[in-house]
């Protein structure tokens, strides 16, 4: 008897407002859709725009004869601050640190996820509890120490580097941003493989034992070939964090040719040499943001995972 | 109940017990040993930093640290800017700020982001497209949304002249140059980066409820409004505060989202303590008070954060 309410009420409500309803609904869909996509778009034409109609243009509107010269002279020539040498330098310190930072953090995760679950040991939630608070700490309690730190290391590198004739990359800038992101990376990559492994039958690593497989024979064996999606989750995260990362960069690689992207496209945006060419600056913007922006386009998904299990899951 | 224990007994029989029992006391302890480095590390970096930090606070480190305790002078002055309205010491700058921004940006990305979820669920065609594009600007760096709307905000070329050119030539728009206005703008950017997130959480959040319970309440006749206020809303609580934390702790922790966008703001008027920070310790040589504010800083995570992760920690009893 209640069915009969249901076609009732969608008699009395007509097809009319059904209509209007979904017309609302897709028109504020459509709406926000605009305004989340409004500066990229904004930011990609005015790159290929000429500066002269930049300034005499309609912001939005397409460029009239679209030229890659801002791309080419973002890459190769562009001043951040006094040197004029283009991005391209900043952009390979970046690769240069992201790519052994999120290895190495990633595979520390790995292990310590394995550990945390397969190999439980009496303090263990304490451990990981630590751990995890670290994900959340204001890295400003913690940059000082860190400077005073590297400072030394650096006067050590020195030292060797005297003494030796190679200072085995102690004081380098790139080394010290590896290093910097793989200890304030392990908390997160761990959480992602403990979270993981929980739920990987722990019947299976008994019987491995059983057989006499050793620690790390399982490790290899059994949990990595079974850890892709999680890996790439982890990698996502990791790469896209770090490579976004502004406030270690700056602290410890803030000036001269060792910065990464993020401080060099700062540093060019506030150069005020000149005349400022927007559209180089944009370009410039455009070419820190591809990387992340790829990886989101081919991996959206696994990118999501990997904020949500950053956020929901404790 | 640990796992080591029910394999040892398993095991033994196959080794001679006494030959083997240097070996497997180091089979037992390499879990432990796997882990040792990265718990130091973590250890040492991050809460031997910390307690670092908390010392310095109480020294008279200017340009240098300096080792000698002299008591909590950094936090008195901190305190007293505090109150500090005329002319606005940039203490007083900082935290006001905070207090705007951090309200807005959680309230704002809260709202927009349930809003948004409840949107896309209505049954969507190009659901699958929509979504990336609410959801991309999460991939950016701070510093990358900092310059695109800077640009996009620029009183002279951007939004104010693109609507004079429109037609509306009375529109006035210089927030991003105006010392009283300048942290909304940070405001602006700050939501458009991370709603879509929100808005990604809420929607699984909505994606997990029980299609059962809505058709229930249809069914008994309730409009789709008090569906959404009397059901649905209640059910998404631990979205509500899982986001929450998420967008606390990223507002507590915004920096470079200032620093690109507004350069500090005319005067250092968009200042958060974040950048605080950064500018005494390593600009202006008050590196006592730098560590103070960091310390304040990481009282205000601990006490958002720590009551949260206790729960999360504890709801799975082993």
């Amino acid at each position: 008897m209640s069915a009969v309410t249901t076609p009732a009420r969608q008699a009395s409500g007509g097809v009319n407002v059904k209509l209007i309803n979904r017309v609302v609904i897709y028109g504020l869909l459509a709406l926000f859709a605009l305004f989340y996509l409004m500066p990229l778009f904004v930011m990609l034409v005015t790159s290929f725009k000429t500066m002269e109609e930049i300034q005499n243009g309609n912001m939005l509107a397409l460029p009239q004869a679209p030229t890659f010269d801002p791309w080419i002279k973002a890459w190769s020539e562009v001043c951040s601050g006094l040197t004029c040498v283009g991005m391209k330098g900043y952009f390979w310190n970046s690769i240069k640190m992201v790519v052994p930072a999120v290895i190495i953090s990633t595979l520390l995760g790995a292990l310590n996820g394995y550990v945390l679950t397969k190999w439980r040991f009496r303090g263990a939630t304490l451990v990981f509890g630590l751990m995890l608070f670290a994900c959340f700490i204001p890295f400003q309690s913690v940059l000082l120490p860190m400077a005073t730190i590297l400072g030394s290391i650096g006067r050590f590198g020195v030292t060797l580097q005297n003494a030796t004739g190679t200072s085995f990359g102690l004081g380098n800038s790139t080394v010290n941003l590896v290093f910097v992101h793989v200890v304030y990376g392990i908390g997160f990559t761990t959480l992602f493989f403990r979270n993981y492994y929980e739920t990987f039958p722990t019947e299976l690593v008994k019987a491995a034992q059983v057989d006499g497989a050793s620690f790390f024979q399982i490790f290899r064996r059994i949990m990595l070939p079974n850890s892709l999606p999680i890996i790439v989750v982890t990698v996502i995260y990791q790469f896209t964090n770090i490579w976004n990362d502004f406030l270690f960069a700056s602290a410890y690689a803030g000036s001269g040719d060792v910065m990464p992207m993020t401080v060099a496209l700062n540093n060019v945006v506030n150069t005020s040499t000149g005349v400022v060419e927007y559209n180089v600056n944009m370009a410039a913007a455009m070419i820190a943001a591809l990387p992340t922006l790829l990886v989101y386009v081919l991996a959206g998904r696994y990118f999501v995972r990997g904020l949500m299990a950053g956020a929901v899951k404790g | 109940m640990s796992t080591v224990a029910t394999s040892q007994i398993k095991l033994t029989p196959e080794h001679a017990r006494p030959r083997a029992s240097v070996r497997s006391r180091l089979q037992d302890a390499l879990p432990k040993i796997v882990l040792a480095p990265s718990f130091a590390i973590t250890i040492v970096f991050v809460y031997g930093f910390i307690l670092w930090t908390i010392y310095l606070s109480f020294t008279n480190s200017k340009t240098f640290p300096s080792y000698a305790i002299t008591g909590s002078r950094a936090y008195q002055r901190l305190w007293g800017w505090t109150f500090d309205t005329d002319p606005p010491s940039s203490w007083y700058t900082s935290i006001t700020n905070m207090g705007i921004f951090g309200f807005l940006y959680i309230f704002i990305c809260l709202a927009l982001g349930l809003f948004l979820a409840i949107l896309l669920d209505q049954k969507i065609r190009g659901e699958g497209v929509l979504r990336p594009i609410y959801l991309y600007p999460m991939a950016l760096s701070f510093i990358v949304t900092g310059v695109a709307w800077k640009w996009f905000l620029d009183p002279g070329l951007g939004l104010e002249q693109t609507l004079h050119q429109w037609g509306w030539t009375s529109f006035h728009f210089d927030w991003i140059k105006n010392k009283d206005f300048v942290i909304y703008t940070v405001v602006i950017a700050g939501v458009w980066q991370a709603s879509g997130f929100i808005m990604a959480m809420f929607l699984a959040g909505l994606r997990g409820i029980d299609g059962e319970i809505m058709k229930a309440a249809q069914i008994d006749g309730a409009t789709t409004f008090q569906l959404y206020r009397r059901i649905v809303i209640p059910l998404l609580r631990p979205i509500f505060l899982s986001a929450f934390i998420v967008l606390a702790h990223l507002a507590i922790k915004s920096y470079d989202l200032v620093v690109a966008l507004t350069s500090g703001g005319p005067g250092g008027s968009a200042w958060l303590p974040s950048n605080f920070m950064y500018e005494y310790t390593f600009k202006r040589n008050e590196m006592a008070v730098g560590s103070a504010s960091a310390v304040i800083m990481l009282m205000t995570i601990i006490a958002i954060i720590v009551p949260y992760l206790y729960s999360e920690l504890r709801e799975k009893p082993r």
